[in-house]
């Protein structure tokens, strides 16, 4: 069987300006930091972004990386209102399709199912409808003739998702409380990067843990990126909890400044810098 | 003398707080809704939801506020990530208390930006789950800071979906029912002709000219205006001493000083477009 395993910035070099990429974990738990950072680093522009929004959101908007947004909010979970988000949307610095979370949901699985759409109970008689002017009802062809919100599939052309434990192979394991949307990620996209704390043997995945915890199936996944702590600094339950104080110095600090300090270099460097900016306060 | 006069009786409790009639009126919102989801956003009404599993209610379901289904003492008996929860939402069994950054007398509720859509002044969450929990379970809102800022004539972006809305789309709203809004002045209900506001009742010490000057539009007040219940002694007990001993309800609604009013003003505190709204999705 193949052998996915790879570097974030060799699974950031096959992804191009310009793509539609979905983005895995929600609010500020669980995202693939280490990937974003190398999507920072390789200079990669003009996304559309979709997102369940976090900190991911909010450092590819302040780097000026992302022509739309696709999402039903943006979020650092403990601090509610994400700021270089908010920043981007008040100085109008990208397009925004602004979906409800079950739509949202309905539309990866309609990708993943390979669906143009599914119809859901969401979004008539809100301002969803007006500010997407584009999207299109569906009448029920039964009885009840009810009418419902045709929600386009979102359709990815790559996911980056983060795990707890993967194989080579690409299958995924989460071992925290909630899988997030992060298979729908993986099955709606042409192609799948997951990243992970630890890479183990295929055989060391079910040794302590239920087959359930295998979220991600191999046969949706293109490379698998080991990369500890690769969440930093939103949560990875259980291996590690979401690093508050470095999350309210990213949240408090002008982008420029956070960027050339923790941004400069490579994983390795990132980590090196946040190491150093913990040892200064300690 | 003093063994026949047994131990001195303790002393009567302090009489309830400002906050701790909001917990009670966050907690009605769930009477009688059987074994479905209780699902609270922000500190009173997760205060109110947990008085009403442990007394009035005790078939309710309440999340640890992640994936978890909890019993009253934090035992896990389910699980309900994301996904499943808003799958709950849409099987309609839930009854959900949002916050709201802005509200309108028709209950349209939003969260998202405030402002033009397009370039808002200020962005806020997001729409969230609002749009969905509106049209499949019952919705309430809290409000923890009665003012203009947030009771307004028209909101911005219209994300719950409020009373004139769901009528114009019978067959899409059929499910769309908003029980109750609370607020650290009263309670607030849709039991007019039109659906719109109308002022349920008061928290004592609150008059009905603090909640006018305090709403940007005219809800509709009966002639007599009830007052928001007493809460029973075990209530009481319940809150000082199992849900809340660390007294974090004052934080979210203080206790109002000797001249009344200052809490209903118009509007100066940031508290209706801030956090106060924060967690308002389907799972948060």
């Amino acid at each position: 069987m193949a052998d996915k395993t790879m570097t974030a910035d060799e699974a950031v070099s096959r992804l191009e300006s310009g793509m539609t990429l979905g983005i895995g974990g929600w609010g500020s738990r669980r995202k693939p930091m280490a990937l974003v950072r190398a999507v920072l680093r390789a200079g990669i522009g003009d996304l559309t972004v979709v997102s369940c929004g976090g900190p991911d959101v909010g450092m590819l908007a302040a780097a000026g990386r992302v022509r739309r947004l696709v999402a039903a909010f943006v979020t650092l979970d403990s601090v509610p209102l994400e700021p270089h988000y908010r920043a981007a949307r008040e100085s109008g610095a990208l397009e925004l399709t602004e979906l409800d979370e079950a739509m949202f949901l309905w539309g990866l699985r309609a990708a993943a199912h390979r669906l143009p759409f599914l119809p859901v109970r969401a979004g008539i008689g809100s301002d969803v409808m007006r500010v997407n002017p584009g999207l299109r009802t569906v009448t029920s062809p039964y009885d009840d003739g009810e009418t419902f919100v045709a929600v386009p599939a979102l359709r990815l052309d790559a996911a980056l998702v983060h795990v707890n434990r993967a194989d080579r192979q690409g299958n995924g394991q989460y071992l925290g409380p909630d899988p997030y949307f992060d298979d729908l990620f993986c099955a709606a996209a042409k192609a799948a990067y997951v990243s992970c704390e630890r890479i183990v043997d295929t055989a060391e995945l079910t040794k302590a843990a239920a087959p359930q915890t295998l979220l991600v199936g191999r046969h949706t996944v293109t490379g698998v990126v080991e990369a500890p702590n690769g969440a930093h600094f939103t949560s990875c339950a259980p291996d590690y909890g979401r690093d508050e104080p470095f999350q309210r110095e990213y949240a408090s600090t002008p982008w420029p400044q956070f960027a050339q300090r923790f941004l400069g270099g490579d994983e390795q460097a990132y980590r090196a810098a946040v190491r150093a900016w913990q040892e200064e306060r300690s | 003398m003093n063994d026949l006069n047994g131990p001195p009786p303790p002393p009567p409790p302090a009489p309830p707080t400002r906050a701790e009639y909001c917990v009670i009126a966050c907690a009605e919102t769930w009477r009688g809704a059987g074994e479905i989801l209780a699902s609270p956003m922000g500190l009173i009404p997760s205060l109110g939801a947990r008085l009403a599993r442990l007394t009035f209610a005790p078939d309710l379901l309440l999340t640890d506020g992640e994936a978890l289904l909890v019993g009253a003492d934090g035992t896990t008996e389910g699980w309900l990530p994301y996904r499943r929860h808003l799958d709950l939402v849409t099987g309609g069994r839930r009854h959900v208390m949002m916050g709201a950054s802005q509200l309108d007398r028709f209950g349209n509720q939003n969260i998202s930006c405030v402002g033009d859509w397009e370039r808002p002044r200020r962005q806020l969450l997001g729409v969230r789950g609002a749009p969905v929990n509106t049209l499949n379970n019952p919705t309430s809102y809290w409000v923890p800071r009665h003012s203009r800022r947030v009771f307004v004539e028209r909101v911005d972006m219209v994300c719950g979906v409020g009373y004139d809305r769901a009528a114009a789309h019978p067959g899409a709203a059929r499910f769309h029912r908003i029980a109750r809004v609370v607020s650290d002045l009263g309670v607030f209900d849709f039991a007019t002709p039109d659906r719109s506001m109308r002022l349920a009742s008061l928290h004592p010490g609150v008059d009905v000219e603090q909640v006018l000057a305090a709403t940007g539009f005219a809800p509709a007040v009966p002639d007599e205006v009830p007052t928001t219940r007493e809460p029973t002694g075990a209530e009481l007990r319940l809150i000082r001493e199992v849900l809340d001993p660390g007294g974090t309800r004052a934080r979210e609604v203080p206790e109002p000083g000797p001249a009344t009013g200052a809490a209903a003003g118009t509007g100066t505190a940031a508290a209706g477009t801030g956090p106060a709204a924060a967690g308002t999705g389907a799972g948060a």
